[in-house]
């Protein structure tokens, strides 16, 4: 008897699931494939170098920043500052290198050192005063409008020609921005699953009671995730450098935070932090990408366009608050009801349960691992 | 997998040595004494039970213990020495662990990554994920977990698993003392067995457990000495082999009943039914038939998890009933949401008044009228009239109707939550814990008011976990056990005669 009580307690999950990161992969193949008929249906061709360079792209910029974003997310924060910051980095890192080559490595170390002290001061103040990481980051981001808008009319800064290969450089069909931002990504997927601190994020996103009272710094943590997420906003910054060739204060108005938000929500980390990652925050920066470089192609109404890409959104995380409803489902003490049973009298206790309570009859207690758990 | 007996692996030299001594222990909150002068013992190797009616100071005697709460006095010795844990982790350091009922696992990570969070171990700088899976794989094989795999994730686990999941990470800390809180309140039978034969094998390590439980049976199967607390000081500490059930059961309760409780107002009788549920059920209740009549105080008693709660959320729609009728005065009801509820003339006080009753920041006139705007805004002005003369008659002590009711006081609180209700004119009424942290003088306030809405014909459903009060007030009691109705007693019955359906323990007879 013992063994069966084993094997029972052990039994995972009957309906098998996908697992949320590659559920996003496979909607990224969806997005792709769907666009590419419909690409082709107007007669044009989705998957051609030009438009997949394209999308590549467009996807290193929100890539970097996205990345970022994960890190936060992780831990239960977000921030709202990112799009101020890759401003900010642009301008500092052009004016920096003042279009001399041999000043590239100083630009690049003032936009690290000046971002990452950024987030330095965002991540103190939720840890430390406790202020609400929307309220920390929103008023970051206006502090540094603030500053760009007074400091800078237009764009500043110079950036020599070798650092401009950043942005424009391919190597076979891949920009280098996007290269380096897979790289990026490849880092942070290794981050995550190697170091103490990547595996406290997901402690301190899943609940910083049981955090800290298994001993984990939860404050170090909070800091690190937001020093590492404005460095990557950082690194965006200097790659719109790369891409206009001079510092530029205007790219706060693109909306970078909420897309970045987007696509690491569209790729499956839990807002509420604890759950996710990087492989999946990639997938969502792609399709994101791929719907842009859809819409595009067929020359979509920009307005339109936005309205498209708010659906997906919208739509990408209800499925997954869907499967999360269904996640926490309580323990059910009792089997036999459905999800909608009514109190009429055709409705018995005896009724056979069904297969998404447990397994007992209705009579015998069950054990709660039902599939739904 | 033959684990040897809890009787074989007992005993023995082992037992004889102290591990902890706690002496004179008090701890007030807030004014109020929930512990005075408890002593207790643990030894190596022993399951030392603690019992004791709830309010009795068990959770916080334990959770002194784990370092959560200070100790106002007294002193706690660990092998002779003398400890304070000002934190739950200098306890863990300690060797002293605590599994509390509230799991303290994160359900999106693996068991490996659970049980060595937080230490994770390294090599050349990075977590290695192979070691730590075969050393929480080595921690299960010890104790014989072998189906469990350390990396499944938590969230795919029984109730069952995650509580293992929660003592191997406590025993990887090398735990000389682990306290459990309930282990088996959220456990189906099979899954008991499971918990007690890992406890047969901690206790051959000579780990001395805590065992915090209601459950009799457990307390004899599992346990070699037991300590009785009641409102808040030690009643004894003896053998559980020296010791019957129904002794342990007077242990418990067996007080006199005070003459707190105001008599029934002349001309109460019951009248006809107003609440009628016929074999309701849900995931969480089974076989539920119950009726409720006008005049008439029906308690729901049982123990924490029982099913008291539930079935005032499944009355009001929360949790619904998806088995079974309910028909109110007469006709048939479907109750799918508080809304509907409210307009069929039920009201629900619930338990947990500052989420569920009151909205704190708003204002006492607010606060009562909130029901009555909600669900009839048309004739909630005239019906809102009533509201100032039900708070003075209810001697509501505020400083005016515009008060915010985050300043009252609990009894203050909970008189505005029951003029919310009243306002309604239910003709049921489902008071879940209605004197739960109130004062004295409001409390005698609610059981007058008890008694005055009986006598208006108003049919009362009281939920309680207060046995004297359980006792002092009910016309009839209905005791529950895992969710299904264990008995129905009359009004004046004894504490025992409750307890003993409660547990499964018939008084005085052989154990089960």
């Amino acid at each position: 008897m013992s063994t069966t009580v084993d094997t029972a307690t052990a039994m995972p999950s009957r309906r098998r699931r996908l697992g949320t990161t590659e559920l996003v992969y496979m909607a990224l193949l969806g997005v792709v494939v769907i666009g590419a008929v419909i690409v082709a249906i107007s007669g044009g061709n989705l998957l051609s170098t030009a438009n997949t360079v394209e999308m590549l792209s467009r996807s290193s910029l929100l890539g970097f920043v996205a990345l970022g974003q994960t890190f936060v997310i992780l831990c239960r924060s977000l921030d709202l500052s990112v799009g101020y910051v890759m401003a900010l980095s642009s301008l500092i890192g052009a004016t920096t290198m003042a279009g001399d080559p041999a000043r590239i490595p100083l630009g690049i170390a003032a936009v690290v050192l000046v971002a990452g002290g950024i987030g330095l001061a965002n991540g103190l103040i939720i840890a430390v005063l406790k202020v609400n990481p929307f309220i920390t980051t929103l008023g970051m981001g206006l502090i540094i409008k603030g500053y760009l808008d007074t400091r800078y009319k237009g764009p500043a800064g110079a950036v020599p020609e070798a650092f401009r290969q950043f942005g424009y450089t391919r190597i076979g069909f891949v920009p280098l921005s996007a290269a380096v931002m897979l790289l990026a990504m490849a880092a942070g997927i290794a981050y995550l699953r190697t170091s103490r601190t990547g595996y406290h994020m997901y402690a301190v996103g899943g609940s910083e009671d049981v955090a800290r009272l298994s001993g984990i710094r939860t404050g170090r943590v909070m800091i690190t995730a937001h020093v590492l997420c404005s460095i990557a906003a950082g690194v965006a910054g200097l790659l719109i450098a790369a891409r206009f060739g001079t510092g530029s204060a205007l790219v706060y108005s693109s909306g970078y935070e909420l897309d970045s938000i987007a696509a690491v929500v569209l790729g499956g980390t839990f807002l509420m932090g604890g759950r996710g990652g990087v492989a999946g925050t990639l997938a969502g920066v792609l399709i994101l990408a791929e719907l842009d470089t859809v819409f595009n192609v067929l020359q979509v109404d920009p307005f339109f366009k936005e309205v498209l890409r708010g659906v997906v959104i919208i739509a990408a995380v209800a499925i997954y608050a869907r499967r999360q409803v269904e996640r926490r489902a309580t323990r059910a003490r009792f089997g036999g009801d459905g999800d909608d049973g009514g109190t009429g009298p055709g409705r018995a206790p005896d009724r056979p349960p069904d297969s998404t309570a447990g397994g007992a009859d209705g009579d015998q207690v069950v054990a709660g691992h039902g599939g739904d758990r | 997998m033959t684990a040897s007996t809890p009787e074989a692996a007992g005993g023995g030299a082992a037992v004889s040595t102290h591990l902890l001594r706690m002496r004179g222990i008090s701890k007030s909150f807030l004014g109020v004494r929930v512990l005075h002068g408890v002593d207790l013992d643990l030894r190596a190797g022993e399951v030392h039970a603690l019992v004791g009616e709830n309010g009795a100071g068990k959770s916080t005697l334990m959770k002194i213990l784990a370092g959560v709460h200070q100790a106002d006095s007294g002193t706690v010795e660990l092998d002779g020495a003398a400890v304070a844990f000002e934190h739950p982790l200098q306890a863990q350091q300690a060797r002293v662990s605590t599994v509390f009922q509230e799991f303290n696992l994160l359900p999106d990570r693996t068991v490996a990554e659970n049980v060595f969070l937080g230490r994770e171990p390294r090599t050349r700088g990075m977590v290695d994920a192979r070691r730590m899976n075969a050393d929480t794989a080595q921690l299960l094989a010890d104790l014989g977990l072998t189906w469990l795999t350390p990396q499944a994730p938590v969230r795919s686990l029984s109730v069952a698993g995650q509580q293992i999941v929660e003592i191997v990470k406590a025993l990887s800390y090398d735990a000389r003392i682990i306290s459990m809180d309930e282990p088996t309140a959220a456990l189906a039978d099979e899954e008991v067995d499971l918990l007690y034969r890992l406890i047969a094998r901690l206790r051959e390590r000579g780990v001395a457990i805590l065992y915090v439980s209601h459950r009799l049976k457990e307390i004899f199967d599992l346990c070699d000495r037991v300590t009785v607390l009641k409102d808040g000081a030690l009643v004894d500490t003896v053998d559980t082999a020296t010791l019957r059930p129904d002794e342990l059961v007077r242990m418990m309760v067996g007080r006199p009943i005070s003459s707190f409780f105001p008599d029934k107002l002349p001309g109460t009788a019951p009248g006809d039914v107003r609440l009628r549920v016929t074999g309701g059920g849900n995931d969480q209740l089974d076989g539920i038939d119950l009726e409720v009549r006008a005049g008439e105080i029906t308690c729901l008693a049982g123990l924490q998890g029982s099913g008291r709660t539930e079935i005032a959320h499944a009355l009001f729609g929360i949790a619904r009933f998806t088995r079974g009728t309910v028909q109110v005065d007469g006709r048939t009801v479907r109750l799918r949401s508080p809304r509907q509820a409210v307009r069929t003339g039920l009201a629900l006080v619930t338990e947990d008044r500052k989420a569920e009753g009151l909205a704190l920041n708003q204002s006492v006139a607010a606060n009562a009228r909130l029901v009555l705007d909600a669900v009839d805004p048309r004739r909630a002005a005239a019906r809102a009239r009533r509201i100032p003369g039900l708070l003075s008659s209810l001697d509501l002590v505020a400083r005016g109707p515009d008060q915010e009711v985050r300043f009252l006081s609990g009894g203050n609180q909970q008189k505005v939550v029951l003029a919310k209700w009243l306002a309604t004119e239910p003709s049921v009424i489902v008071l879940d814990e209605p004197t739960r942290g109130i004062d004295v003088g409001a409390k005698h306030r609610v059981y007058t008011l008890m008694r005055e809405l009986a006598a208006d014909g108003v049919a009362i459903l009281m939920v309680s976990s207060e046995l004297p009060e359980v006792i002092g007030m009910a016309d009839r009691v209905i005791v529950l056990r895992d969710g299904r109705i264990a008995g129905e007693l009359p009004g004046g019955t004894t504490e025992e005669a409750v307890m003993a359906l409660a547990t499964g323990q018939v008084p005085g007879g052989p154990m089960s």
